[in-house]
């Protein structure tokens, strides 16, 4: 089924990242992220296995929750592991057939790669899995409202956030729900020639449309009857409030970033 | 009496969303055996698993575990012929004027018919008789589906069902947000439909005074199980079981009920207001004013 797609799927359990201020969860993420493509040597990446580790432990997320958001990316993980094998010739040659040259840098520069990208993919996926959608939405309003100085519409665009984050799975639905009623009328959506394949889009995409734009009219009507106008003013049943845990979790990880500059400056 | 079922189940099981927190049963252990030509019901509280039930009837959802028999046959057992059952075995879901989507009426209803590779001139036919016994005129036919009333979409709709001729006609709630005349214009012409066609109808319905009038027999779920499938009567004899299910008889037979136990000698089993109405003229008639 279309909804089984992990979007960066919320996954409701109790634990300490849970309950973490979102916006230190995004800015310890993007250290994270700082310290994972700063060094290119496999301390760093020992480091990072470290902190991920660190996280999962934390987190109360079951393993097989973080296989399943790593399987979507094997393909491009195999294709740049092969791109870096076959192409960057570094080192001894250990393998040659032709054109074609395996080398010695080659193979540690793939494997580092790959190693980088599943790190980067869990990290960022156990953010996602520990906070739910609105308040990835409330943290990154609050992150970004020094930009309101400058005139940036901080509050509409996290507004539009999460209108559209709190309407992927109804569409998604929606779209299963469609489908499911067209196959019963004998659509075939899975076989034939291209043509034949986009020609059956259409009894689904019509009344998606039809539907998507009477929800966004439903639902800006009941806005307007609610007398939304914006953030100006406006409070939130949700206060987002750092506590002991989330400086804690701020200075671990600033140990992390001060542990990779010293790893840094060390393999230098 | 085996021969006369067309469709099966044995240990029908359905979970959503399996090995998540999010695991839900919504059908257990379904075993049933529903006959040709007949109109059935298909009654139970929200979320019982009816809708659910329905689709694994057409094969739009696999069973988790267990099977579904359409002629003795397993249907997945040759996934090819799973577009076969589907046009055996229609299903038109709730709300299904969502579904609409072409240039016009007319070629909305005939998107199933095409789909089973049928001719212009068998296509025409199907069309509009299936339009004439649900009640669009040849006028209606010729607009977009979009400009039409809710009412008229709705009929459009099952129409595009209808027009495959399946031999089981699945129904999820058909008359959800109709006014109760448009409700029993629907569903008298769903009544004739089935009986011209001799199909298999099931009508899932939260209207306990519809499938008291409609249906010969009742499915009744309650909590992803199957309650029990029996004669529509047989079933309405089971109050007590029924209401602590959140389920009631249709309110005329609580007056019929409540007029017995006070002593007045109606017969059993009377469910709709007509045969209400029969039955205590005729005791009028028998005792007089005496009766009263
Ligand atoms: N797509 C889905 N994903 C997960 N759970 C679902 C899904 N669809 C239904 N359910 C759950 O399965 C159970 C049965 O649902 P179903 O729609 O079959 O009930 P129903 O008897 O048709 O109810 P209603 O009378 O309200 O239409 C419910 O508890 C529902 O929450
Ligand atoms: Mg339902």
């Amino acid at each position: 089924m279309l909804k089984d797609i992990t979007l960066g799927q919320y996954f409701p359990v109790e634990s300490v990242l849970h309950r973490m201020d979102p916006r230190f969860k995004i800015i310890e993420i993007m250290l994270f992220i700082v310290i994972l493509f700063a060094g290119d040597s496999f301390w760093i990446l020992a480091l990072g296995t470290v902190f991920v580790l660190l996280a999962q432990c934390l987190s109360n997320i079951p393993m097989k929750m973080i296989w399943k958001s790593i399987k979507p990316i094997l393909p491009i993980l195999a294709l740049t592991a092969l791109l870096n094998l076959l192409f960057i010739d570094d080192g001894d040659v250990l393998f040659q057939w032709k054109i074609l040259k395996i080398t010695q840098g080659g193979i540690t520069t793939s494997l580092f790669m790959m190693i980088r990208i599943v790190l980067l993919i869990i990290g960022s996926s156990l953010l996602t899995y520990t906070t739910s959608p609105i308040l990835l939405t409330d943290a990154i309003e609050s992150l970004m409202s020094p930009l309101k100085k400058i005139k940036f519409p901080v509050h509409e665009m996290a507004m539009m956030m999460s209108i559209a984050l709190r309407f992927i799975p109804t569409l998604l639905e929606e779209t299963d729900k469609i489908m499911s009623a067209q196959k019963a009328r004998g659509a075939t959506l899975d076989n034939g020639k291209l043509i034949d394949r986009v020609k059956a889009l259409i009894p689904i995409m019509i009344p998606l449309f039809v539907s998507a734009f009477r929800r966004a009219e439903e639902l800006a009507t009941a806005m307007e009857c609610r007398c939304y106008r914006g953030g100006e003013g406006r409070t939130r049943l949700r206060r987002l409030k750092a506590q002991a845990r989330d400086y804690i979790g701020f200075v671990v990880c600033m140990l992390f970033l001060a542990a990779s500059v010293t790893i840094n400056i060390l393999v230098k | 009496m085996k021969s006369l079922s067309i469709l099966e189940t044995e240990d029908l099981t359905y979970t959503y969303s399996a090995g998540t927190p999010f695991e839900k049963t919504a059908v257990d252990h379904v075993n049933l055996s529903i006959e040709k030509n007949a109109m059935i019901g298909v009654i139970g509280h929200t979320g019982s698993g009816k809708s659910t039930l329905m689709q694994h009837f057409n094969g739009l959802l696999r069973p988790t575990s267990g099977k579904v028999l359409l002629d003795g046959q397993d249907i997945w057992a040759d996934k090819k012929r799973l577009r076969d059952v589907r046009f055996r075995v229609g299903l038109v879901f709730q709300y299904p004027e969502y579904q609409l989507f072409e240039e016009t009426v007319y070629k909305d209803i005939s998107f199933g018919p095409k789909n089973m590779g049928l001719s212009d001139a068998q296509i025409k036919e199907r069309v509009l008789e299936t339009a004439e016994m649900i009640g669009l005129s040849e006028e209606l036919l010729k607009r977009s589906p979009f400009a039409l009333s809710g009412g008229q979409k709705r009929r459009a709709a099952i129409a595009g069902v209808m027009a495959m001729r399946p031999e089981i006609l699945i129904l999820d709630e058909p008359c959800a947000g109709l006014d109760p005349k448009g409700r029993d214009k629907l569903l008298r012409r769903i009544c004739e439909y089935q009986k011209k066609t001799q199909s298999t109808v099931l009508l899932v319905s939260h209207s306990m005074e519809d499938v008291a009038e409609y249906t010969q027999k009742l499915l009744v779920m309650n909590k992803s199980k199957l309650f029990c499938y029996d004669d529509t009567a047989a079933v309405f004899r089971r109050t007590e079981e029924l209401s602590a299910m959140g389920l009631r008889i249709p309110q005329i037979a609580g007056v019929m009920h409540t007029l017995r136990q006070k002593g007045y000698a109606l017969p059993e089993d009377i469910y709709t207001v007509e045969q209400a109405r029969d039955a205590i003229l005729t005791l009028l008639r028998k005792g007089g004013a005496a009766a009263c």
